[in-house]
């Protein structure tokens, strides 16, 4: 389990986290929703370790990363997968070279066993025939499936996403959110997902932390998100004229 | 402060990319591929230059030592000392710092950009080391290797101008340049290859790994890697002449 105490960061004079607590369910799609400069990114970063909160706890199983030792953090983070928001593949190897990466890096597994594993994430993934293509020869959704098979490849206890459907067209949002839930389903992964999409909010969202400001605003489940109270919350969701008359059709 | 700021992050991206490796092997390739890159890439520009300077050098000396109390085989003995010494390691050098230094830093930068050292550091692997201990490896066995071709190419370009134009007879310049010849100049050229081939590499990561988050600061950081490298390897032949000459 992750749970978050009392987060704070800032930039310079810029407050971004004001003293954020959340706890994440263990085997649930969690999502962090929230408008641009909310923070979510800033707060995700912060769990994976990428920036140090000024003030604060994040706790992996009680334990906090911010005060475990650098090589205590290397080995927690061979546990993590993380889907980022331009999928960050590595573009001078194949699709089959990044999915392989951790795997070579990590393990004493041999060669042939090493693919056997790509090529079941990447069946995983839905995408067959890419191995020996570069990065840059597949489409961006693509790209995204290809970071998914590698997040998964150590088998990983969590799994963190970043805006995984920003730039893609809403039918291949709904797969790769459908993918998302299938592993956190089948391999029973912490899943943390910032996202924007309120699509996928409201299908996937068993877990949802709203942030307004630096603060988390809101805590609850894609059923309790409808009938909220509360205002930012409900500015946020029914920004969009589409949801609002979603809302009088009584969307739910 | 700000320079303090900068050399602290520098020693501790230089601790961070000195510590073990997680496999040896997969840096092994990583060194391979790397010196191919920095040596074998650079092979074609450096001999150019060597060739050329060389035989600018012999004409150059030539010019200005003219007279009849001075011995043609002088100009041999200036053309290899002076290439041996400066010429081929700081001028070798600053060519690279352009050539290798911008390219490592714009790749290490368009790296950060993109997310992919985020994406190393979140799978748990040391990013410095990974990406940066072979780049500096490579650059400082493959880097003085290149002096090395560039003095013996420096020379014969020299033999060569002053054979071709008669400024010198090829007995005269060899015999000059036999007879200056010191070991100690070789091994302080050598020390001084080493030297900025680690400035090149090392200086070069530093500006790449922290550049901005836009492709615009990618460019400035390959421009200050270029800078800074230049200046740096200035710098540090000055403070190798005065300590070891």
């Amino acid at each position: 389990m992750i749970e978050l105490r009392g987060i704070k960061k800032n930039f310079g004079d810029k407050q971004v986290l004001r003293g954020i607590d959340a706890v994440f369910l263990p085997g649930k799609m969690n999502m962090i929703i929230g408008s641009s400069g909310s923070g979510k990114t800033v707060l995700m970063k912060c769990i994976v370790g990428l920036l140090t909160p000024d003030e604060g706890e994040v706790l992996y199983n009680g334990k906090d990363f911010t005060k475990l030792k650098y090589t205590e953090k290397r080995k927690l983070r061979q546990e993590l997968g993380m889907l980022f928001q331009y999928s960050a593949l590595f573009d001078s190897i194949s699709v089959e070279d990044n999915v392989a990466f951790p795997l070579r890096l990590f393990t004493d597994t041999p060669e042939e066993k090493i693919l056997e594993r790509v090529n079941f994430c990447l069946a995983k993934v839905n995408l067959e025939k890419v191995n020996k293509l570069l990065p840059d020869e597949i489409s961006g959704g693509m790209k995204k499936r290809v970071g998914i098979a590698r997040a998964i490849s150590l088998n990983p206890k969590y799994l963190f996403c970043d805006e995984p459907n920003s730039g893609l067209d809403p039918i291949t949002s709904t797969v790769i959110d459908k993918l998302i839930k299938e592993i956190t389903v089948d391999f029973g992964t912490t899943t943390i997902i910032n996202t924007h999409d309120l699509n996928s909010v409201l299908e996937h969202g068993e877990n949802i932390i709203f942030l307004h400001k630096g603060l988390k605003e809101w805590q609850g489940n894609a059923a309790e998100i409808r009938d909220t109270n509360n205002e930012s919350l409900n500015e946020f969701i029914y920004a969009s004229e589409m949801m609002r008359e979603a809302r009088g059709r009584n969307f739910k | 402060m700000r320079i303090i700021y900068n050399l602290g992050a520098y020693v501790l991206l230089l601790r961070n990319t000195f510590t073990k490796p997680e496999k040896a092997r997969i840096y092994w390739k990583r060194f391979i591929f790397e010196a191919n890159a920095i040596g074998v890439e650079s092979l074609g520009i450096v001999a150019i230059i060597s060739l050329f300077t060389g035989g600018v050098t012999t004409i150059n000396t030539a010019y200005q030592i003219v007279s009849a109390l001075v011995k043609p085989s002088i100009i041999g003995a200036i053309v290899s000392d002076t290439n041996i010494l400066e010429f081929s390691p700081t001028i070798t050098c600053l060519v690279l710092a352009g050539k290798v230094g911008s390219n490592i830093a714009t790749e290490l930068g368009s790296m950060r950009v993109s997310e992919q050292i985020d994406a190393l550091e979140v799978m748990g692997v040391n990013s410095a080391g990974y990406l940066i201990f072979p780049k500096i490896i490579a650059a400082v066995v493959v880097i003085p290797m290149l002096i090395l071709i560039s003095m013996g190419l420096s020379i014969y370009g020299g033999w060569f101008m002053g054979k071709a134009t008669g400024i010198v007879t090829s007995n005269d310049f060899i015999t000059g340049a036999r007879s200056t010849f010191r070991t100690y100049t070789f091994i302080f050229a050598m020390i001084k290859s080493y030297s900025f081939s680690f400035i090149i590499a090392s200086v070069s990561s530093y500006q790449g790994y922290h550049a901005g988050g836009s492709s615009l600061e990618v460019g400035r950081a390959s421009t200050r890697a270029v800078v800074y490298s230049c200046v740096l390897i200035l710098f540090a032949d000055v403070i190798l002449a005065k300590l070891l000459l």
